[in-house]
């Protein structure tokens, strides 16, 4: 009732309720200048330091300028997680983005007319909300020795001895980009069905009246005006690549084997923060920042492209 | 002209069966079939396998499920080793306090920007989106060790808290209001005498309740599989979320003594999210294309 009183001072002509705009917007940024921006300084402070644990002694902190930046690239550690992460991130994004677009242009195509596409687009989206860490449980537990995938092949006569997933370098990461493909492979479809969706259907008639096949319309209409969702998706799914972590972690149990060869970048990094390194932490962190960083900010010229040609907000 | 293009159609109308179409038809389905057998059979398997005794599942593979559910079931919750029960509830209490928390304070940074005019709202909205890609993951390090500053270890402030900056979820509330709430109901409260909290808790937020809902399940999901940042903050064995439980199964070498127990705990991760998805999954198909194609 506290509000009724206050009316007729609000009534006066040229009111500014600015001040409401700030109070509503506060909590958000106070929240992220606490949780997300003044750990994100720390962690760039942190990585000048030579700061670790060696058994319970704490070495540091001294500062070292660039020094742990300097060893990281010199290690040949980081680049040889950077070339496993992005081998499997390609592994998995190749085919997630051809079966997307050609499960998208069919779900989308009017004389196809496929029926129970809800049914589809539940099952295909399903495996994306899944665990992470309890879907690699499962694959583990599904292609370890002795588990049902073996025993399907051994009853099928395709391989006559059991086959060891893990200790291979091509079937371990074969099957983290195959879980990846299967996690995203659904969102991918979603995302560009509905870019193309958002084609004027009047193009198509057109295209059709004119005599151009399924295929020439896809050349030569979808693709071009995909290419803002395309690049959107591409992006995003780097910047998840990246990040990729829960599933090699619990796949290889952390050990990124055999031979490290699936050991991902944010699995290095992990490694670092449970040891309390955190001088190569930080500068880690940094790297893993800005590459993600310039990538963001591709995708936030590329959105606001395309609101601009929407005539903004 | 027109008549030509009528009698093509009229033409096309006659042929009996249309073969390459009939072909892509095939085809389409042929994939979509090999697609979905591909997304479900893991799960047909972990469901299989979860209700089998550990020495029927080591014999060998069956399509058919056994009788021990309820002797699984009893195995993992009564686990020495791995307080799954806790587990379960815990992950429910930070995914539940997330859920809420975000998605609140997720409108009311939307309502905030969309509803007001003041000098900072453009480099506000344009700061939110461009931090919006920045993975949690790099600033991991600052983050541990500022919790563990403030004495916040092996506590779900840290978890549940943070979410309130949720730019993902902000922007959706942000793109539905522009859609779905007139300013003129802002106006016509604001006449009426109604105060600006009011109007956005008891006007505004009812108005928000289906993108609210939609935002709810995915900020509850991603938070009951989160797993980096739990993992470095939860030590105490009796705090620990699912997924830590879920990695500590793999660690332990498990595998040798119960099969049974091993799958019923992973089914127990993931078919709640799985039966939750399946009665709403309308909605939330619907909200992964409104949330993410910017315009």
């Amino acid at each position: 009732m506290s509000q009724m009183t206050a009316t007729p001072l609000k009534k006066k002509k040229g009111i500014s309720y600015a001040k409401w705009g700030y109070i509503f917007i506060a909590p958000f940024f106070i929240v992220y200048a606490i949780f997300s921006l003044y750990p994100l300084l720390s962690t760039f402070y942190y990585s000048l330091f030579e700061h670790y644990r060696s058994g319970l002694k704490v070495i540091g902190p001294y500062f070292v300028g660039l020094e742990n930046y300097k060893a990281l690239f010199t290690g040949g550690d980081l680049l040889k997680y950077a070339g496993n992460t992005f081998v499997i991130w390609i592994m998995g994004f190749i085919p997630q983005i051809i079966v997307s677009m050609l499960l998208a242009a069919w779900f989308t195509d009017l004389r196809l007319r496929i029926r129970a596409q809800g049914f589809f687009k539940t099952v295909i989206y399903m495996p994306n909300l899944i665990m992470a860490t309890a879907f690699a449980m499962l694959f583990f537990t599904l292609f370890s020795i002795g588990g049902p995938m073996n025993d399907i092949l051994i009853d099928l006569h395709i391989i006559s001895q059991p086959i060891d997933f893990f200790a291979r370098t091509g079937t371990t990461r074969g099957l983290i980009a195959a879980m990846n493909f299967l996690m995203w492979y659904g969102n991918t479809t979603i995302l560009v069905m509905a870019g193309i969706m958002g084609i004027d259907p009047s193009l198509f008639e057109a295209a059709e009246i004119d005599g151009a096949t399924s295929g020439q319309a896809f050349r030569k209409i979808t693709l071009p005006l995909m290419r803002p969702i395309l690049i959107y998706v591409m992006i995003t799914s780097m910047i998840g690549g990246i990040q990729m972590f829960d599933v090699p972690q619990i796949l290889t149990n952390g050990k990124g084997a055999p031979n490290a060869t699936s050991t991902t970048l944010v699995m290095f990094l992990n490694n670092h923060l449970f040891s309390k390194n955190y001088g190569m932490g930080g500068a880690l962190s940094v790297i893993l920042f800005i590459i993600s960083a310039a990538l963001s900010v591709i995708v936030f010229f590329a959105f606001n492209y395309q609101s601009d040609k929407k005539g903004g907000n | 002209m027109a008549e030509t293009l009528l009698a093509k159609k009229v033409k096309k109308e006659q042929k009996v069966i249309d073969w390459p179409l009939l072909l892509r038809r095939v085809l389409a389905y042929a994939l979509l079939i090999i697609l979905s057998i591909l997304s479900l059979f893991a799960f047909y398997i972990l469901f299989i396998n979860a209700t089998r005794a550990h020495p029927d599942i080591q014999k060998g593979f069956s399509f058919f499920p056994g009788r021990s559910l309820a002797v699984n079931w009893n195995s993992v919750i009564t686990d020495k080793v791995l307080p799954v029960v806790k587990g379960i509830v815990n992950s429910f209490v930070v995914a539940g306090g997330c859920a809420l928390v975000s998605t609140y304070f997720s409108a009311m940074t939307a309502y905030g920007i969309h509803a007001y005019t003041f000098k900072i709202k453009k480099q506000a909205f344009a700061f939110i989106l461009l931090i919006m890609m920045v993975p949690t993951q790099v600033s991991a390090l600052g983050f541990i060790n500022l919790m563990f500053k403030m004495g916040l270890k092996n506590s779900f402030i840290p978890l549940i808290v943070p979410t309130i900056a949720a730019p993902i979820t902000f922007f959706y509330m942000k793109q539905y209001m522009e859609s779905a709430l007139p300013l003129e109901i802002v106006e016509a409260a604001r006449i009426d005498g109604s105060g600006e909290f009011f109007t956005f808790n008891r006007i505004i937020f009812p108005i928000m309740k289906p993108a609210i809902a939609v935002q709810a399940i995915f900020t509850f999901v991603s938070n009951w599989n989160n797993y980096f940042i739990p993992a470095l903050l939860l030590e105490d064995q009796n705090k620990k979320t699912l997924p830590i439980l879920i990695a500590q199964l793999r660690s332990a070498d498990w595998l040798k003594f119960d099969m049974g127990k091993v799958y019923m705990l992973i089914a127990i991760a993931i078919f709640p999210v799985v039966i939750v998805y399946l009665m709403l999954s309308k909605f939330i198909v619907r909200g992964v294309a409104l949330g993410s194609v910017k315009g």
